[in-house]
């Protein structure tokens, strides 16, 4: 099938979409390369999803421009435009049998009978349907009616595909199992494919890169390891994984922390005196008293509690500040056996290229 | 200590079918009380409608000295019966025809208004139904009988010479029918239609369906059992109906309710009363159960 697809890049140009006095976009400015598998990552309200669904069709922006390859598709109404969609609620036809929906939009392009059957046929057989064909939606478990959507968006071959948080409705490991099947399926066909998430475990497993959305606006896009990694501002850093801010005083290539020396790895992006340096609870390594590695930051505090959470352990360790960070330990035996007790000092280290330093604004979200 | 040790369960003695005759007594006896309960509805629903049509019934295949015959279904082989039949089918297959013919868009209506035009369209269709069917229907003799309303305007207006037969036939009758069973219509398919999640539209509409596709191929299909809903009950109600035929119909209109009120009132025969309802009933019925043989009896309760 792949060789039959022709991908198609999409531009997004300065689109902006108010409704009353709420700005849903404000002028988002979007480049998707050919075969790319984009994610839109953002909390509730935050437009990602009104993003979507202005490339589907189904609401009209107030002005910008949006083009699929060479082509402005903005003033085009949904069913001109080609391309696949998955719904969060999969918006299956419940008169319709599993193979009656994916036939559906092949009907609806005048192919001959015997050409419906064999590509919903093939199409089922990829979703690891081949035999429900004869089903009715109602029949279906809930994973089922994910790949029935999957399939019917991509059997008529579109050269793009978009997919609104299709794996919500889904328990964990189901949704677990259909990332990777999402992904394998992407890199088999090679449709570009934007996919709205609010998950962000979702959104690092299966992007080339993730668009991080709020109030409207992109401010962050890179591939999921340097969003992760190297987060370029408080949002980004606090929406993605779990982060602790220490309050820092800049100066070159290293920050105060109280009385601590902080080397950086990089410096800064910003100038300014007062920001705030990120660091993630797995970066820490507990040093042993007297074994302090030279080339880690080390800072000092005492452990308050710990929590078992199974894969990992977190500890609790209140800094001199009075500030309270949390930090992951992996559970391998000889590890947990040593983990420190409640009340006991412990020094954390952890490599300056763990570190960044973001701008200390206000939170908007 | 095995892993097995440590889980196998105390037992006490206590063997592995411990209490099972006692718990399913009791589970037994609290079906038994639940059912108890609604005896007494269910007696109360026996007396008043069970034993009345068991009663005609038995009365319709009875002389009048009290000896059985068949003399009263005999009788409905008459031409006029048959006459009689006829009109009271093709009237209640008009009157559904025009409620579906009406009652569908005023549905989607509905569906597509906001919600304070939706409440004001809803409210024109309840309003009719909490005043008297009499009211409505002499309302309906006013308009269009030949000094009427509607007949003085067309006059006025000049657009017919003659007053125009509205009333007293069988086009008044059928206004009338349609009037007073819409809202049998427009409930049940409002309920189903309302019950559509858009974002079918969207998904058909996004699969490269025009928008008149998505209305047929989608919307229409998914409205289907609710639309048996109301055709039925239209249907059945108008096979029975009585006091708007005899109004707007002036007696020119003979349907099987006037019938069965003549053969009591006129010639207080319950025999003869008693087989045309006999007939009714199972005609009725027989309906139901081709439509539930051929499209599933889940359409006929408007469950998809």
């Amino acid at each position: 099938m792949a060789d039959a697809l022709k991908a198609l890049p999409i531009t997004i140009r300065e689109l902006t979409k108010r409704y009353g006095s709420f700005t849903a976009l404000d002028e988002v400015n979007l480049d998707i390369a050919t075969g790319e598998f984009l994610t839109l990552l953002g909390p509730s309200g935050s437009g990602k999803t009104t993003l979507l669904m202005v490339l589907a069709g189904f609401v009209r922006p107030d002005a910008g421009g949006v083009s699929f390859g060479d082509e402005e598709v903005l003033l085009k109404p949904p069913h001109r435009r080609g391309v696949g969609m998955v719904f969060q609620n999969y918006a299956l036809f419940p008169h319709m049998s599993v193979a009656g929906n994916v036939a559906y939009p092949l009907k609806l392009r005048k192919m001959s009978r015997a050409d419906i059957d064999d590509r919903v046929k093939r199409v089922l057989d990829l979703v690891q349907l081949g035999e429900l064909g004869d089903r009715q939606i109602e029949q279906l478990s809930g994973g089922q009616r994910q790949r029935v959507a999957l399939a019917r968006a991509i059997v008529f071959e579109p050269r793009i595909l978009l997919m609104d948080e299709p794996l919500s409705a889904l328990d964990k490991n189901l949704r677990e199992q259909m990332q990777i099947e999402i992904r394998n399926l992407h890199q088999k066909l090679e449709m570009t494919t934007v996919y709205v998430t609010h998950d962000q475990r979702e959104a690092l497993t299966m992007s080339d890169r993730i668009a991080v959305i709020n109030d409207g606006k992109i401010i962050q896009l890179d591939d999921p390891q340097t969003l992760y990694e190297k987060p370029k501002n408080r949002f980004v850093a606090q929406f993605i994984g779990e982060s602790h801010f220490l309050p820092v005083k800049v100066s070159g290539n290293h920050v105060m922390y109280g009385q601590n020396t902080i080397r950086l790895a990089n410096p800064p992006a910003s100038s300014a005196q007062d920001q705030l340096l990120v660091i993630r609870p797995e970066k820490f390594k507990l040093q042993a008293d007297g074994t302090n590695i030279a080339t880690l930051n080390t800072i000092e505090g005492v452990v308050r509690d710990t929590v078992y959470q199974g894969e990992s352990i977190v500890l609790y360790v209140e800094l001199d500040a009075g500030l309270i960070i949390a930090t992951r330990q992996p559970t391998q035996h000889s590890l947990l056996v040593a983990i420190p007790q409640p009340g006991q000092k412990v020094v954390l280290g952890f490599d300056p290229a763990d570190t960044v330093v973001v701008p200390n604004e206000a939170m908007t979200a | 200590m095995t892993v097995t040790d440590n889980i196998s369960p105390v037992h006490d003695g206590l063997p592995p079918d411990a209490n099972a005759t006692a718990l399913a007594s009791q589970a037994r006896l609290e079906k038994w009380r639940t059912f108890a309960l609604s005896l007494p509805g269910l007696a109360l629903i026996g007396i008043i409608i069970f034993v009345p049509i068991v009663w005609l019934f038995g009365l319709s295949f009875l002389e009048r000295g009290g000896s059985f015959s068949l003399m009263h279904y005999e009788r409905l082989l008459h031409p006029s019966y048959l006459k009689t039949f006829q009109t009271t089918f093709e009237l209640s297959f008009l009157v559904t025809a025009f409620c579906v013919l009406l009652g569908y868009p005023y549905s989607y209506l509905m569906t597509q208004a906001s919600p304070g035009w939706r409440s004001i369209l809803m409210m024109a269709v309840l309003f009719p139904f909490w005043t008297s069917l009499l009211v409505r229907t002499y309302a309906w003799l006013v308009l269009l009988q030949r000094r009427g309303v509607i007949n003085t305007w067309l006059v006025d207006a000049g657009i017919v010479d003659q007053p125009l037969r509205l009333v007293h036939n069988f086009t008044g009758t059928a206004i009338g029918m349609v009037h007073i069973m819409l809202p049998f219509m427009v409930l049940p398919l409002f309920a189903s239609m309302k019950t559509i999640d858009r974002s079918m539209f969207r998904a058909a509409a996004n699969l490269g369906a025009t928008p008149i596709q998505v209305f047929w191929q989608i919307f229409v299909p998914m409205t289907i059992p609710g639309l048996f809903a109301g055709v039925i009950l239209v249907f059945v109600l108008c096979l029975g109906f009585y006091v708007t035929p005899a109004v707007l119909g002036g007696g020119r209109v003979m349907m099987w309710s006037m019938q069965i009120e003549r053969s009591i009132a006129v010639y207080a025969d319950w025999g003869a009363a008693s087989a045309l309802g006999v007939v009714l009933l199972v005609v009725t019925l027989a309906i139901l159960a081709v439509v539930a043989r051929l499209f599933g009896l889940q359409h006929l309760t408007g469950k998809r």
